[in-house]
């Protein structure tokens, strides 16, 4: 088990490595370094100009040697300006070039300076894990009992009229994306132009405090695509388990329906949901996005909205590192906790 | 020119019919639920002389009742639509309206449905599906969009106004408004956009550049997952590990991160997606060429006209769409559409990959597949021409699903205004569009966002019907 984990570590370590040099590629192409200099300087630079404003930030050296900088395996650059100022990668403004550390990247626990918000990266990064965490906290909440209840619902009579109503009501909101549900929840809820004016249409006041009125239907939104594919998995998996033997054997000792599925069916039901509800996190993650933009909730969606829309490097590779270690540490959980679960699987 | 009311005059007939049909139908379907928790089966009553008879129990009669409500509403939805092209134009209000643009639709879909049933014995999987009433909606839901997108793209027909044109004084007007000018279409049936443009035009044609991208770039999607995933299967070892890490990696990105990076003008200046197309395009041709190879190698006449075919035509495609090199000149993709295509295949194929990847170490355990072996049958046989087929059913499911989320990745860049030019009509532009003014003005982003549901619901309930078709064999 151990050395499982282990090895599942060391796949994520390379993985994120990967990945991360691919995300530093493609955002140091030089016309994505051109577009930085100009919304960052001055829109009609010139070339020359543009060539110069990298040279000065150190933008125009190797990619490679730019990735070891941002990973702090490679000394950070420094350079002397014409009137004899010594600049470098890790010397903060009204530093003392010789107190400045060798190398300053994400080893050292230097996450980078968000060219978009003039802030540290990292800093950036926590405040907007936090609100969006809040958001995904509630998405939770509302998203895995509604989906077992009605998978349960539907599995535990496959065929009944309950089970087609419910399947059909699970297949209606996976085929309903996020920019769908949320432009229909807030026309009906929030305009003018119906009237009903139940809910906010934005959620930006929900980043301080989150009530009723403001945080309902980003939080429905994002729900109600996740739970038809979570409910379906566990329809599939109640069905299942009630239709093998020892359900069997317990009707015709006489159990009472009820307490077949409550005491005999539920536990057995609800190991494959586990790994599909973690599973299932990543994907929120993509409804996060599109539901932060759409509500101007302004947390870690929103924030990778805006970094990749204005090429901030540094930025953009710490959302991405970020979102990694989710994807996988939530794959990770799963497979470990499958195992836990259910004691008729080994992992070798 | 009067503002149309939704139902006209007819609704003064028909409105409070459907509405009582509609309570009366919600009433059926929750009280036959309820019935059916407290009574589980049709009561069975022993008669005096020991044959036993079933009375028609609560459960029975909730179940007729549903049917019939359901009729009736049908018949109610399909009486404003008779309505609206029976009756002159305004009559029937802006349903019927719309109806009547439909027409050419209406008359496609019960010509398919009509032929589809009549030969349904004759069709293999596609005639099983119309036993299938999920699945008979879901093709219908779905063949409804393919038609409106072929008869406005071929015939210009069901498309009021030109999807660009702006006409001044109808800048976010509601639906029905009347249009002030001479010789166009008297209405704007859907209220006009922020851009006072058509916002029903805006819909239909938007359906064109959906049901053209969606279905092939998942086809191509398919063609790269199996090509990489049938070996990595059936090889295992080394490439395995390799390829499936590579798919992993893909998957790991956030896929709006992914379209970021891919589909900004700047990355498309740079060239990177016209080399992905490049690599991602060899992928069909690679795949029909080993197919045939593979199969009548024995046959070198048979072989050289099959692969010099497929070379000849893919390689013309090929130059055409991933190079823009036609030498003809008959085949050029606009640069917008070529990118959003490759990115959307790019993010599909890893899990085609995975897929295919399962399947093929489940049946390459299989009796034929080992019988295969023994005849001395080479290993792209076996994968392509073993193994393949015997995929199928799961795959054809797959491909149905994977096509309508093709479909909501495509509404995720216009969403972003990624990719396509910003006045472009599709689905997902038009509501990123009209969510800047929602609160206020709701009608321009509705319809398109109601239109991409329509179209991935009855993708998914084609997909679930035939499954329930192809377990029943």
């Amino acid at each position: 088990m151990l050395s499982f984990i282990l090895r599942r570590l060391g796949v994520m370590v390379l993985t994120i490595l990967c990945l991360t040099l691919i995300v530093f590629i493609l955002t140091n192409l030089y016309p994505n370094l051109e577009k930085l200099a100009k919304t960052q300087g001055n829109m009609r630079m010139s070339d020359t100009e543009v060539t110069a404003w990298l040279g000065d930030r150190g933008y125009d050296r190797p990619t490679l040697t730019k990735y070891g900088e941002w990973l702090g395996v490679v000394p950070g650059w420094t350079r002397t300006d014409a009137d004899g100022r010594v600049r470098g990668r890790c010397i903060d403004p009204g530093m003392d070039p010789d107190d400045a550390p060798r190398r300053c990247g994400v080893l050292q626990g230097d996450w980078g300076y968000s060219t978009v918000f003039k802030e540290d990266a990292a800093t950036i990064i926590g405040k907007r894990l936090l609100l969006t965490g809040k958001l995904m906290l509630w998405v939770l909440i509302v998203m895995v009992p509604a989906s077992l209840i009605v998978g349960v619902l539907a599995g535990m009579r496959e065929g009944s009229k309950l089970d087609r109503t419910l399947s059909t009501g699970s297949i209606i909101t996976t085929a309903t994306p996020e920019y769908v549900s949320g432009v229909i929840f807030i026309a009906l809820f929030a305009s003018s132009a119906v009237g009903l004016r139940w809910f906010k249409g934005t959620a930006t006041s929900a980043m301080d405090d989150a009530n009723f009125a403001n945080f309902t239907l980003p939080v429905l939104t994002i729900a109600l695509y996740g739970m038809g594919y979570i409910a379906r998995m566990t329809r599939a998996s109640m069905a299942e388990v009630m239709t093998s033997q020892y359900i069997r054997t317990a009707r015709l000792k006489g159990v009472s329906f009820r307490n077949i599925v409550m005491k005999h069916a539920l536990r057995n039901a609800l190991i494959a949901p586990f790994t599909v509800i973690m599973l299932q996190i990543p994907w929120l993650l993509n409804g996060v996005v599109i539901v932060e933009t759409l509500f101007n909730y302004k947390g870690f969606g929103w924030t990778l909205v805006q970094a990749a829309g204005n090429n901030d490097i540094e930025l953009l590779l710490g959302v991405s590192v970020v979102s990694v270690i989710v994807v996988l540490i939530t794959q990770l959980i799963s497979d470990v906790g499958y195992v836990f679960l259910n004691p008729r699987i080994r992992i070798s | 020119m009067d503002t149309l009311t939704w139902t006209g005059t007819l609704g003064t007939v028909l409105d409070p019919i459907t509405f009582f049909v509609a309570i009366a139908f919600a009433v059926a379907v929750v009280a036959q639920i309820v019935v059916s928790f407290v009574t589980l089966d049709d009561r069975i009553a022993i008669n005096a002389d020991g044959t036993a008879t079933r009375g028609a129990g609560l459960a029975h009669l909730a179940g007729r009742a549903v049917l019939i409500l359901l009729l009736a509403l049908i018949g109610c939805v399909a009486a404003y639509v008779v309505g609206g092209i029976v009756m002159p134009h305004g009559q029937a209000g802006i349903v019927g309206a719309i109806g009547k643009r439909f027409l050419p639709v209406w008359i496609a879909l019960i010509v398919t449905f009509g032929l589809s049933i009549a030969f349904k014995r004759k069709l293999g999987l596609y005639g099983k599906l119309m036993d299938s009433t999920v699945g008979m909606i879901g093709f219908g839901m779905v063949m409804f969009w393919v038609y409106t997108a072929l008869f406005t793209a071929g015939f210009d027909w069901i498309a009021t106004h030109d999807a660009l044109n702006q006409i001044s004084g109808l800048k976010n007007k509601v639906p029905g408004t009347p249009v002030p000018e001479e010789g166009l279409y008297p209405h704007y049936l859907l209220g006009g956009d922020n851009l006072a443009r058509d916002v029903f035009s805006r819909m239909i044609k938007g359906s064109w550049i959906v049901v053209q991208i969606a279905p092939l770039a998942t086809a191509f999607a398919f063609m790269v997952g199996i090509t990489l995933g049938l070996p990595a299967g059936y090889y295992g070892g080394r490439l395995d590990t390799f390829l499936s890490f590579l798919a992993n990696l893909i998957l790991a990105f956030p896929v709006i991160l992914l379209f970021y990076l891919l589909v900004t003008p700047e990355i498309v200046n740079s060239g990177l997606p016209k080399y992905m197309a490049g690599v991602l395009f060899l992928f069909p041709i690679v795949f029909l060429v080993i197919l045939y190879q593979s199969r009548f190698f024995t046959q070198p006449a048979k072989r050289n006209l099959y692969v010099a075919l497929v070379v000849l035509i893919g390689g013309w495609i090929y130059l055409g769409v991933a190079w823009d090199a036609d030498p003809t000149g008959l085949i050029a993709v606009p640069p917008g559409v070529l990118v959003v295509f490759v990115s959307v295949v790019f993010v599909n194929a890893p899990t085609v990959f995975r897929i295919v990847r399962g399947l093929a170490l489940d049946i390459k355990t299989r009796d034929y597949v080992a019988a295969a072996q023994t005849r001395g049958e080479g290993p792209w046989y076996i994968m392509l021409w073993e193994i393949l087929p015997n995929a199928r059913g799961p795959l054809i499911v797959d491909f149905c699903l994977r096509i309508g989320y093709t479909t909501i990745l495509l509404g995720t860049l216009g969403f972003f205004g990624l990719g396509l030019p910003p006045e472009s009509p599709d689905w997902g532009s038009t509501i990123n569009d009209g969510r800047r003014l929602l609160s206020a003005y709701p009608h321009p982003a509705l319809p398109p966002a109601l239109a991409l549901m329509s179209l991935v619901l009855g993708l998914n309930l084609l997909a679930d019907g035939l499954r329930e078709e192809s377990l029943r064999d």
